[in-house]
């Protein structure tokens, strides 16, 4: 009962937070209700017993790339979105596309309600901090290397980038 | 309990609500942001299904691969790396395009149009 | 313990916290004033109560009397949010820093903190407390960078700004400099990271007598977390967010009244945070040597104590380096956290793991 309650509070806020990033014109605003779907994601992550994801996800997601977000919306002075047409194919192709799409993916789910069984608040703590070390530096450590390699690559794309011309 | 598929669905909805933001929005940082829900909304069913397959976790799959329920968490963690990175170069190259052009309306960013 | 007596018990641990945290803040101001002004060669305030003990009362008085000024052209919902946020955030991390072991109240065990609780297997706490206080950190970021932007003042944006750029780049050695005495302990659980400080150092069988502190292994960590910290803090040395020489007062200049008590209130605690974490994580937190000599009473409070002169020392510190140092320039703050302080940071975690492979 209480897990129920819990789930719907945060999903109605990280729905309420998604729509309110579409609604609003201002960039900041925008991005601070990215901030509380993060966090409230990060409280649903709690639930689905992944504490180590929900923390990394409040100090990467909501405290540095949101910052960095902020931070550049800051720096750039942006003013308020301006209103002009956009593009008619996004509108009029992508627009029901995409609705058809997400109805679908939901009546799938909730057919196959049965097999895919449900999460119990019990049988949560296994996502803890030791097991995903192994897995990552055990089994999956070719890609991590690999994404440190990324990461490097995209640091010195940002500085070159950056940088004035000149 | 709570049946795995609302997980689903809610990921579901806000990985729609960021398609629709990617599309109706103008301003390339909300554009932006639009692509981080719709990341976010993926690693929500990653972890949804991490949890789903930790039930079953120690058994083996039809290949003979073993199961391992925590591999969600792990493919969550690469995909934060990978959105670090993004926004990284991303916000840098918004702030290249905002001193050439002056403007953060896509609309206005138009010089390879027809 | 049922879910209704930790919940009982969770409220009164809650509220006793909030209560000696904030008159802690108060008090630090006046010791702030008292030690710069001694070290400054002056008397500092003497006029209210003896020895101006009453001075906090009167500043809170005077917060809570002065007008709240609301500038025109602010962002309104964003100016009033920030400082809460700032103050939430700071006041988060206390949740969970265990301020001692344990007491047991009527057959009860009840641990001294707010997220721990007794069992039959002994005291435990989060898995991940100091991602949580990682995290609240990070996350109060944004009350400083939304202050500046929302008060719509040139002076607040760029102190801003600075700000946010500054703890960005200095959470990064922060963060890593933490990652040593992880290697070490095997837990993120400051309880447990605490619990493995309780011995003494045997170095091949040889007792040295020596607190098992994870200082003295990890001595360039912990100048790294300090330097850190005092950056993330937004204190002399690092206070080019708030640099009045050339910003007015930074990020809080357009605030007033309580709006400003809060800014205050949450740099004073986010102080309070970095004593109790260096306590907990480099010198063996509530752990102290035992002194039989004293009566029963005190021996019981003993741990809270050795806590509390750990913190204060840590306090008194930053006042110190206060009187003492002047302000860095910008650019060389950005250069000292990253060509300076991270380096050192992964130099230390690769030597550090080095060991602990070695000695696995």
């Amino acid at each position: 009962m209480v897990h129920q309650v819990l789930f719907i509070v945060f999903g109605l806020i990280c729905v309420a937070g998604a729509v309110n990033l579409l609604v609003q014109r201002h960039p900041i605003n925008s991005a601070l209700s990215l901030v509380v779907v993060m966090a409230s994601l990060a409280l649903i992550y709690l639930l689905l017993g992944a504490e180590f994801v929900a923390a990394i996800q409040v100090i990467v997601y909501a405290g540095a790339i949101m910052v960095l977000f902020v931070f550049v919306i800051m720096l750039l002075n942006a003013g308020s979105e301006e209103r002009s047409s956009g593009s008619r194919i996004a509108l009029l192709l992508g627009v029901p596309g995409v609705l058809v799409l997400g109805c679908l993916i939901g009546w799938i789910m909730i057919n196959n309600n049965k097999q895919l069984g449900g999460v119990s608040i019990a049988a949560t703590d296994f996502g803890e901090t030791h097991p995903i070390a192994r897995l990552l530096f055990r089994d999956f450590l070719l890609p991590f290397e690999i994404t440190s390699i990324l990461i490097l690559i995209a640091i010195m794309g940002a500085v070159v980038l950056g940088k004035r011309e000149g | 309990m709570v049946p795995l598929s609302w997980y689903l669905v809610l990921s579901a909805i806000l990985f729609c609500l960021g398609v629709f933001g990617f599309l109706l929005k103008r301003n390339i940082i909300t554009i932006f942001m639009s692509i981080e829900l719709m990341l976010n909304a993926v690693n929500l069913s990653f972890i949804a299904f991490a949890n789903y397959w930790n039930a079953h976790a120690g058994q083996r799959l039809a290949s003979g691969r073993e199961i391992v329920g925590l591999s969600g968490h792990v493919f969550v963690f690469f995909v934060m790396v990978v959105a670090a990175a993004e926004a990284a170069v991303g916000l840098a190259i918004i702030i290249a395009v905002f001193r050439t052009r002056e403007t953060l309306n896509v609309d206005r960013v138009n010089l390879l149009k027809l | 313990m049922d879910i209704k007596t930790f919940i009982i018990v969770a409220v009164i641990k809650i509220v006793l916290v909030v209560f000696i945290m904030l008159t802690g803040v108060a008090y630090t101001t006046l010791l702030e004033r008292k030690l710069v002004a001694r070290i400054q060669n002056r008397w500092g305030p003497t006029r209210v109560g003896p020895f101006g003990l009453l001075q906090p009362l009167a500043d809170g008085v005077k917060f809570i009397l002065k007008e709240d000024l609301v500038p025109d052209n602010v962002h309104k919902f964003l100016y009033i949010l920030s400082p809460m946020l700032a103050l939430a955030m700071s006041l988060i991390a206390f949740a969970i820093i265990p301020f001692g072991d344990s007491v047991t109240v009527r057959g009860m065990t009840i641990p001294l903190q707010i997220t721990g609780w007794g069992g039959a297997s002994g005291n435990s706490d989060i898995n991940i407390g100091l991602l949580i206080i990682l995290g609240a950190t990070s996350i109060g970021v944004y009350g400083i960078a939304l202050a500046g932007w929302s008060s719509n003042s040139k002076y607040s944006l760029l102190g801003s700004l600075r700000a946010s750029a500054q703890m960005i780049s200095y959470e990064l050695a922060l963060g890593l400099s933490l990652v040593g005495i992880l290697l070490l302990s095997g837990s993120m659980s400051l309880r447990e990271i605490v619990k493995q400080q309780s011995n003494t150092w045997m170095i091949g069988g040889f007792n040295t007598h020596l607190p098992h502190w994870y200082i003295f292994p990890q001595f360039i960590a912990f100048f790294i977390y300090l330097m850190a910290a005092y950056a993330e803090t937004n204190r002399i040395p690092f206070d080019l967010p708030e640099a009045e020489t050339e910003l007015v007062a930074g990020y809080h200049t357009e605030y007033s009244s309580m709006k400003f008590a809060m800014f205050f209130m949450a740099e004073y605690l986010n102080m309070f945070t970095v004593g109790c974490l260096a306590t907990l994580l480099f010198f063996g937190g509530w752990h102290g040597p035992a002194l039989p000599f004293l009566p029963p009473l005190l021996q019981a409070i003993l741990p809270l104590l050795y806590f509390a002169a750990k913190v204060l020392f840590f306090i008194f510190v930053y006042i110190w380096v206060r009187g003492t140092l002047p302000r860095f320039r910008y650019d060389q703050l950005m250069a000292f956290g990253w060509k300076f302080l991270l380096p050192l940071a992964i130099a230390n975690i690769i030597v550090t793991s080095f060991i602990v492979a070695w000695r696995a």
